[in-house]
């Protein structure tokens, strides 16, 4: 009896040891609005200090799951644990660690950005310099200025600076970059990496391809409801071994070739043109190709399912 | 580089405000907010001394007793700006928060949710000190009503006041869960506020009106607020044309104190802090 006790207590242990490891683990989740099924069996495990993108078409169930691990909506069905913690039973202890930046919010209109960040510190225990914030999200002119005269990027910025205000262990970004300029959305990355350096654990999602290439040590794509892929960046779909395209310009116009061989149709290449080929170009799939590509699929599959 | 995000684990060991110092801020911010608002200035202060004016100009007889209709008028006006202040207030500005998801914001943050409240209470305290303050100065200077000649009377005005806008506050949080979107607030709202208006004893002397009307306005808590505000301004002989031939002080205590609680019970049951997902 005292030998089995031990045995169960020693697996106990060994399971506590793997979910304290993540920072979110969810089993089976499931979500339906009236006879819309948002989210269809969902599972998903990310360890501490990852950063995770969450990439799906519009309705897809991303915004569905991810306030779902928030504590604001309640799901049907599976097993959801945040930072150890079913999110439905958030405390304010819990709700200190854990930071969110909405796919959509309320603003507070007739106050300035550093009245809004200078009282939202107060929340948190450990909260970040207001000011330094403030920089950081790149409002700092704007600090003075009432948060219903910013543009539609600037808004977002606050967004994002009452996200990370509180120091958090874990991020959720909901879309955080719409309506973000190339050169904003640049030092927001950099912001990200700055902040996945120091050991937080973001969980984003996107519609932007590059942005996921660019800060995700996984991506999960979400189609329908259900995980349809998971895998680095690089990996996803295959990608590594997919086909090249080498391409040129011929003598009769552009000419290309799909290959598993790049190096060697380019070497052959360069021996017939007699050094430089004109136009020369090899590529692979972009982590759109193979995205929309793995959309499309899952879309026709559900069809034929039909 | 990484100045800002020091290690997250590595946390300063610094305490968060309690949920008092956070409700008191948060009612700063939405006093500022309250300021910068021109609807809410234009309709909670504002609007009361138009009304005023108007039907002080417009209106004149006697309620009776040696007391002008404008005396007694006037005397319901600064009832009903606690009205305003409390429940109209509170349950247009709440059901806009929520709409705009403002309330969501706030319970995404370790934010006590009694500081929300908190903050909402200093708010309606400070704006009604202040419309009450402005219809008080007006009553006085053009409609001859006489400031409190005693301590009794001081404390009866406090106490009525106090009670009477922690009942509208209570009463506007439970009242905005029935708005289901920002923009059908007002519309729910405002005629409440003015039926009870009709029928309190505030644009009609409270015994002219027909019985049954007395009935259900005795019901709610402007009638009662507006009684007690009389027996504070009204000469101690008119007390004698009430209904009760009385100011009924106690009853107005009881009334009032009634509503807190129901209204406490109300908000603890229904309030919502999301639109439905
Ligand atoms: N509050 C709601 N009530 C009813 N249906 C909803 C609600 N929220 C989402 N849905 C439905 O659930 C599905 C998933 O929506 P969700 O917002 O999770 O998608 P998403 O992946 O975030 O999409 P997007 O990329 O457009 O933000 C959609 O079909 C949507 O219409
Ligand atoms: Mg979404």
């Amino acid at each position: 009896m005292k030998t089995l006790i031990r045995i169960f207590r020693r697996e106990r242990a060994i399971v506590d040891a793997v979910t304290e490891n993540l920072a979110i683990s969810v089993r089976g989740l499931r979500k339906a609005y009236g006879r819309t099924v948002a989210v269809d069996g969902l599972d998903l495990a990310i360890p501490r200090g990852e950063v995770f993108a969450l990439l799906g078409p519009n309705g897809a169930g991303k915004t569905t799951t991810v306030e779902i691990l928030e504590g604001f909506r309640r799901a049907d069905g599976g097993e959801v644990r945040v930072l150890g913690t079913d999110p439905r039973n958030a405390t304010p202890a819990w709700r200190s660690r854990v930071g969110i930046v909405l796919q959509s919010t309320g603003e507070f209109e007739e106050l300035t950005v550093a009245e809004v960040v200078h009282h939202f510190a107060r929340y948190y225990a450990g909260a970040d310099d207001p000011d330094k914030v403030i920089d950081r999200v790149g409002l700092t002119e704007k600090r003075d200025a009432r948060a219903e005269k910013l543009s539609g990027g600037q808004k977002r910025r606050l967004d994002v600076a009452l996200g990370i205000i509180g120091r958090p262990e874990l991020l959720f970004l909901d879309e955080p970059t719409t309506g973000f300029d190339p050169e904003a959305r640049r030092e927001f990355w950099g912001l990200i990496r700055d902040l996945a350096a120091a050991g937080t654990t973001i969980l984003l999602t996107t519609h932007y391809l590059d942005e996921a290439e660019a800060l995700a040590d996984r991506v999960g794509v979400i189609a329908r409801g259900r995980m349809v892929a998971l895998a680095t960046p690089a990996e996803l779909g295959d990608r590594r071994n997919a086909m090249a395209t080498v391409s040129w310009q011929g003598p009769n116009g552009p000419e290309s070739e799909r290959t598993n061989a790049p190096t060697a149709v380019v070497a052959a290449l360069a021996e017939r043109f007699g050094g430089e080929v004109p136009g020369l170009t090899v590529t692979r799939p972009t982590l759109e190709d193979v995205y929309l590509a793995m959309i499309d699929k899952n879309a026709i599959s559900k069809e034929e399912a039909a | 580089m990484s100045t800002v995000v020091d290690q997250p684990v590595a946390r300063a060991a610094r305490r968060r405000p309690g949920a008092l110092s956070l409700g008191l801020s948060r009612g700063a911010l939405e006093l500022k907010q309250f300021a910068r608002t021109r609807p809410y200035l234009i309709f909670t202060l504002l609007f009361p001394v138009l009304i005023v004016l108007i039907f002080g100009a417009a209106f004149h007889g006697d309620a009776g007793g040696g007391v002008s209709w404008t005396q007694y008028f006037v005397t319901g006006m600064i009832a009903s700006g606690l009205l305003a202040t409390g429940f109209q207030n509170l349950a247009i500005q709440i059901p806009i928060e929520r709409s705009r998801g403002v309330l969501k914001r706030l319970v995404g943050t370790p934010m006590p949710r009694s500081a929300y409240f908190i903050g909402k209470i200093v708010m309606v305290l400070v704006v009604s000190a202040i419309s009450t303050a402005i219809l008080l100065a007006m009553a006085v200077a053009f409609y001859g009503l006489a400031l409190p000649d005693t301590a009794t009377k001081w404390f009866t005005f406090a106490w009525v006041s106090l009670l009477g806008v922690t009942a509208c506050t209570l009463l506007g949080i439970a009242y905005s869960s029935l708005a289901r979107t920002g923009r059908a607030a007002p519309s729910m709202t405002t005629p409440v506020a003015l039926v009870l208006q009709f029928i309190s004893g505030v644009f009609f002397v409270y015994t002219g009106l027909p019985g049954w009307m007395q009935q259900i306005a005795a019901f709610f808590p402007l009638k009662w607020i507006a009684q007690g505000l009389r027996s504070v301004f009204l000469p101690e002989e008119f007390a004698a044309r009430e209904v009760a031939h009385s100011w009924e002080l106690g009853r107005v205590a009881l009334v009032l104190a009634a509503w807190c609680v129901a209204g406490l019970i109300l908000c603890l049951l229904t309030f919502r802090w999301t639109d439905k997902d």
